[in-house]
């Protein structure tokens, strides 16, 4: 009788800790990246070198910009602090392998969505944090009124960019020709084209706006109207981490629905009194939405109040509040006629 | 390969001996000649070990990172432009072209730069021990502080001081002869030969041939009976006649003028300033060296010989072009080789000013295609 006693013993004690090892299970290891960022205290984000309105180092060592803001929320959103993050400088060459050799968790720098980038460098694109587009920046009083204008024109353009690949294919599919000047780096590319070594600079059109003001003369110097390609710029994370990429797209989400609910860095505090179960339930006060992504339910309450929403940090960093004065345009809100729109929270 | 299939069946014989008799194992275990041959076996798997681990190793680590490597790319289009192309070459050739495109460049450049740099290198170098004291001195200074300058310096002041500071395409400076010079580049009349320039090319080195083997007949008459033949009307009839020969017959060529269009000169020739920069930079920076090798060398031919050249009555001219340069040139030519190497690796310093040479067009695109992809935005 012993025997098939402590048989059914044995049994019942594994029937009641099955479930709690599958829910410690669940609860420890859905994100890996998750894991070490906890771990470590600190996230590290990768950015660029220096780039007004996305992220550029200031006097003190501080960092601003759209790009730089993200990963404030980023690290909000799962530290609870928004200055928990390392910023690490990287420039266009080395951006990819620091995300895919862990020296970064998230690669926040301006980085175009593409096909090739998203399938077979082993990297995801969780979202957009700004659609941009290639534009062309000429010296005013030019011959060339719009792009079409700049058949047999010499174009500055940084070597390895999209932006090289776009311009050669944009010229040749239109029966034009011009004469490429490259360089490596993009102040060199900044310095031909002031000193008149080409007669048109091109990259993308924020980036030129922001270029722009670095110039002697700003005001000599205009940005045709017509954008030649798609350049989605957005975060990115390594693949095989679905939980990180999670969050990542959830944290920008959370950015641009709580523009669309009117929640601000400012009332995000009062928000708990709001009546609206959309504003309830981002912000975690209703339902377990936060815990789905192993974070606690206020990962958006944090995210917001670091940094504020999505149009704060817009018009702080490129909009009115910048002296890049960029409009919203295709980044407005879907219901003002813009491209950002976010899965509601359910 | 002799020396190795040697050791080889030595080593073979070895063991089968000392496996027929195992007494002899203790013999082959001190026969040097048999230690020799099981080491350097033992050496040459250990290297062969090593070879697989780091191509191996090297392999995994780029699949587990998920970046490509193998030369599948080189057939699919490259997708750019670049500015200068010695080879045909558009945005859809593919990438071998755009390699080729690259080789070329480099090519273009040390050439040309290497036959520069001989000549102002000796003119520097002879100057060096020239009697004159401002010559010699003027040339002592060149030699010092070109060659103590960093070349990446002297190419960005070339390029950024120099070449930058020339004016806008409309305001170009007229050289004369229908060549412009501007912050483009040198504008020059081009050359269009209407049977293809190979025709005359040939005709040139027919009479140059002639003409050097006109010149060794009048040297082996002047050995053989001290006659002096008058050759130079002759040799030039020939290098000029034959040339002029296959114009007449080929049809004259006629002259592409370089002329202001809306942005830039269209047509003619067009020198473009980042390979103006970098043959200036790597000429006069390898010049100053060669100007030494030339000045060491001929230090080196022993002071009999200026002498005894004196005392036949030559000219100091003669006296160096005949009998210390041809000494010279033995102790020369060995570093001048190496110089001419140098000139060549260092033009890859072309990224710098955008020139586009092997380095600058090709390890972008490899690294492009190994993974690490278009960058920026």
């Amino acid at each position: 009788m012993a025997a098939p006693r402590a048989a059914l013993i044995r049994t019942f004690v594994a029937a009641l800790l099955l479930p709690l090892m599958i829910a410690g299970i669940a609860t420890a290891s859905q994100s890996a990246t998750l894991d070490s960022v906890r771990a470590r205290g600190v996230l590290a984000c990768g950015v660029n070198t220096g780039l007004a309105g996305f992220s550029a180092p200031g006097d003190k060592g501080e960092w601003t910009g759209l790009d730089a803001d993200f990963c404030r929320a980023v690290a909000a959103a799962v530290l609870k602090d928004a200055s928990k993050v390392r910023f690490v400088p990287l420039n266009a060459k080395e951006r990819f392998t620091a995300l895919q050799s862990g020296e970064v968790d998230l690669l926040a720098r301006n980085t175009t969505w593409t096909m090739s980038r998203d399938t077979s460098l082993g990297l995801n694109f969780p979202g957009v944090l700004y659609y941009d587009g290639q534009a062309f920046m000429v010296r005013k009083g030019s011959f060339a009124k719009s792009v079409a204008d700049l058949n047999g024109a010499s174009i500055c353009v940084q070597t390895g960019t999209t932006n090289e690949l776009n311009v050669a294919d944009y010229f040749s599919t239109k029966g034009m020709t011009f004469r490429p000047v490259v360089f490596e780096r993009l102040v060199e590319v900044l310095a031909a084209y002031i000193s008149g070594r080409c007669d048109a600079f091109t990259t993308d059109s924020s980036q030129l706006i922001s270029e722009r003001t670095r110039l002697p003369d700003p005001s000599g110097h205009e940005v045709l109207p017509e954008l030649i390609s798609k350049e989605p710029l957005g975060p990115a994370v390594r693949q095989g981490d679905a939980g990180w990429a999670n969050i990542v797209r959830w944290t920008l989400y959370a950015l641009v629905n709580a523009e669309e609910y009117g929640i601000t860095k400012a009332n995000v505090a009062e928000m708990s009194l709001s009546p609206n179960p959309e504003v309830r339930r981002l912000l975690g006060f209703e339902g377990d939405y936060g815990r789905g992504m192993g974070l606690d339910n206020d990962w958006a309450l944090e995210a917001i109040k670091a940094v504020g929403n999505y149009g704060e940090v817009f018009e702080r960093n490129l909009g009115q509040g910048s002296p890049l004065k960029i409009a919203r345009g295709r980044n407005a809100l879907w219901k003002d006629g813009g491209l950002m729109y976010a899965p509601p929270v359910r | 390969m002799e020396g190795i299939a040697a050791k080889a069946r030595l080593l073979v014989q070895t063991l089968v001996q000392t496996w027929r008799n195992p007494k002899a194992w203790v013999d082959a275990a001190y026969d040097p000649r048999t230690r020799a041959a099981v080491f350097q076996a033992l050496l040459l798997l250990a290297l062969i070990f090593f070879a697989y681990e780091v191509v191996s190793n090297t392999a995994a680590n780029l699949k587990k990172q998920n970046i490509a490597s193998g030369f599948g790319f080189l057939n699919r289009a490259a997708g750019f432009e670049i500015s200068q192309t010695l080879v045909s070459y558009s945005s859809k050739s593919s990438y071998v072209a755009a390699f080729m495109v690259g080789l070329t460049n480099t090519l273009l450049v040390s050439f040309a730069g290497i036959v520069l740099a001989t000549l102002l290198g000796f003119m520097i170098g002879v100057a060096r021990l020239s009697p004159n004291w401002l010559v010699a001195k003027l040339a002592l200074t060149y030699v010092e502080i070109v060659r103590n300058v960093p070349l990446l310096l002297q190419l960005l002041v070339w390029y950024v001081a120099v070449l930058r500071a020339l004016p806008l395409p409309q305001q170009s400076l007229a050289l004369g002869a229908g060549s412009f010079v501007d912050v483009r580049g040198l504008h020059l009349p081009r050359l269009i030969f209407q049977s293809g320039i190979l025709p005359v090319l040939i005709a040139l080195l027919m009479g140059a041939a002639g003409a050097l083997y006109l010149r060794s007949l009048a040297a082996r008459k002047k050995l053989e009976t001290g006659e002096t033949t008058p050759i130079v009307a002759r040799s030039a009839g020939l290098i000029l006649g034959l040339p002029l020969l296959a114009l007449i017959v080929g049809g004259f060529p006629s002259l592409d003028f370089p002329r202001l269009g809306l942005y830039n000169f269209e047509g003619g020739l067009t020198i473009e300033p980042e390979f103006m920069a970098l043959l200036l930079g790597l000429t006069i920076y390898t010049a100053s060296f060669i100007a030494e090798i030339v000045r060491s060398g001929i230090s080196g031919v022993s002071r009999g010989q200026w002498e005894a050249a004196n005392a036949l009555g030559l000219a100091r001219g003669d006296t160096l072009r005949l009998v210390i340069i041809p000494q010279a040139m033995r102790i020369i030519i060995p570093p001048l080789t190496n110089q001419y190497l140098n000139l060549t690796k260092n033009s890859s310093l072309a990224v710098a000013i955008g020139y586009p040479d092997l380095v600058s067009v090709f390890s972008g695109t490899v690294l492009i295609k190994q993974g690490k992809p278009w960058r920026s935005s």
